[in-house]
């Protein structure tokens, strides 16, 4: 056994326990640091098979900003731990017999429908890679080039997710007093200020005298 | 005993499984599920890659790139949703959520 081999096991055991942990822990803070746990070692798996660049993407791009946000919004909202736990194990018989059937399935068609050669493509694949100077030198010639376009499409994607996160979350407070500077901007004297036409004197009213004087009168 | 395609492809299985398992477990936690959607597309990365070193073409690993760019929009989008509904409703449980409903 080869000490590749014995990685491979050694960080499939720990990636395999630590998704474990990341369904069934009840402290989502916990499930966070486990999920990065196991975006570790799928991270050194992905090492193993010679796929450098997203290796070490994948540790930069989710361990360092994706979870990172997970574990921000996982602090921010007040959730009830317990309320959260209803249910769980009424749904376990369900959720189990559905992970064997998901198993049993895949190493079926692993095991008898899926015969490829390993050995010889495994040596056309070392073959295909001595040319090269580096994976992400081949991965970047690639991406350039001939997925160009959809390089273009990934980073609007990108934008538009970013636009969408701050747009969904902006809210401006209730109590402001802040004044929208454009409209300071745009105001005119004559709507600050109106001026009223007046004459200079009014002659004055007449005395309502009706109402008054007979009440006057009998008090007398 | 080298290591052969099958086993990574094993290995993305169980991960699939997995997270499947999650999926039915948690169903109240809305985080927990967006953390194990992130765990399937995780495995599924993993067979592409597996699958571009046995077969010598580096089109599967341009492929997990792209995967990865839409699952961080799709991440931070969710997030922000998970951020809204709980300002609108105090609590993030998904049985709750049937304000749509006739």
């Amino acid at each position: 056994m080869s000490v590749t081999t014995g990685l491979f096991y050694l960080f499939s055991a720990i990636l395999l326990a630590s998704a474990f942990r990341v369904i069934t822990t009840s402290n989502p803070v916990h499930a966070v640091l486990y999920l990065v746990l196991t975006f570790f070692q799928a991270s050194m798996i992905w090492m193993l098979l010679k796929a450098e660049f997203l290796s070490l993407t994948l540790i930069l791009v989710y361990v360092g900003a994706v979870m990172v946000l997970f574990l921000f919004v996982v602090m921010m909202l007040d959730v009830n731990i317990e309320e959260m736990r209803v249910g769980f194990w009424k749904h376990f018989p369900l959720a189990a017999g559905l992970g064997i059937l998901i198993i049993v399935e895949m190493s079926a068609v692993l095991l008898g429908g899926f015969h490829l050669d390993d050995e010889t493509t495994a040596m056309a694949a070392v073959a295909n890679t001595v040319g090269e100077s580096s994976n992400s030198k081949a991965l970047g010639k690639l991406l350039y080039t001939q997925y160009i376009y959809p390089l273009e499409v990934a980073t609007a994607i990108l934008l538009v997710g970013m636009i969408a996160a701050i747009a969904l979350t902006l809210r401006q407070r209730k109590d402001s007093k802040a004044i929208d500077p454009a409209a300071q901007v745009r105001v005119s004297a004559k709507d600050r200020m109106t001026v009223v036409k007046m004459t200079a004197t009014q002659p004055a009213l007449p005395i309502a005298a009706t109402d008054v004087t007979p009440s006057v009168e009998s008090k007398a | 005993m080298t290591l052969t395609l099958g086993h990574f492809l094993t290995l993305g299985a169980m991960l699939f499984a997995l997270s499947v398992i999650g999926i039915f477990l948690n169903r109240k936690n809305l985080i927990v599920l967006l953390m194990a959607i992130e765990l399937m597309l995780l495995a599924v990365n993993t067979n592409f890659i597996a699958f571009s070193h046995y077969l010598g073409d580096l089109h599967g690993q341009i492929f997990v790139f792209f995967i990865l760019t839409v699952a961080a929009a799709e991440s931070a989008i969710g997030l922000a949703i998970l951020v809204v509904l709980f300002r609108n409703k105090t609590n993030i449980n998904v049985d709750e959520l049937d304000s749509l409903k006739g």
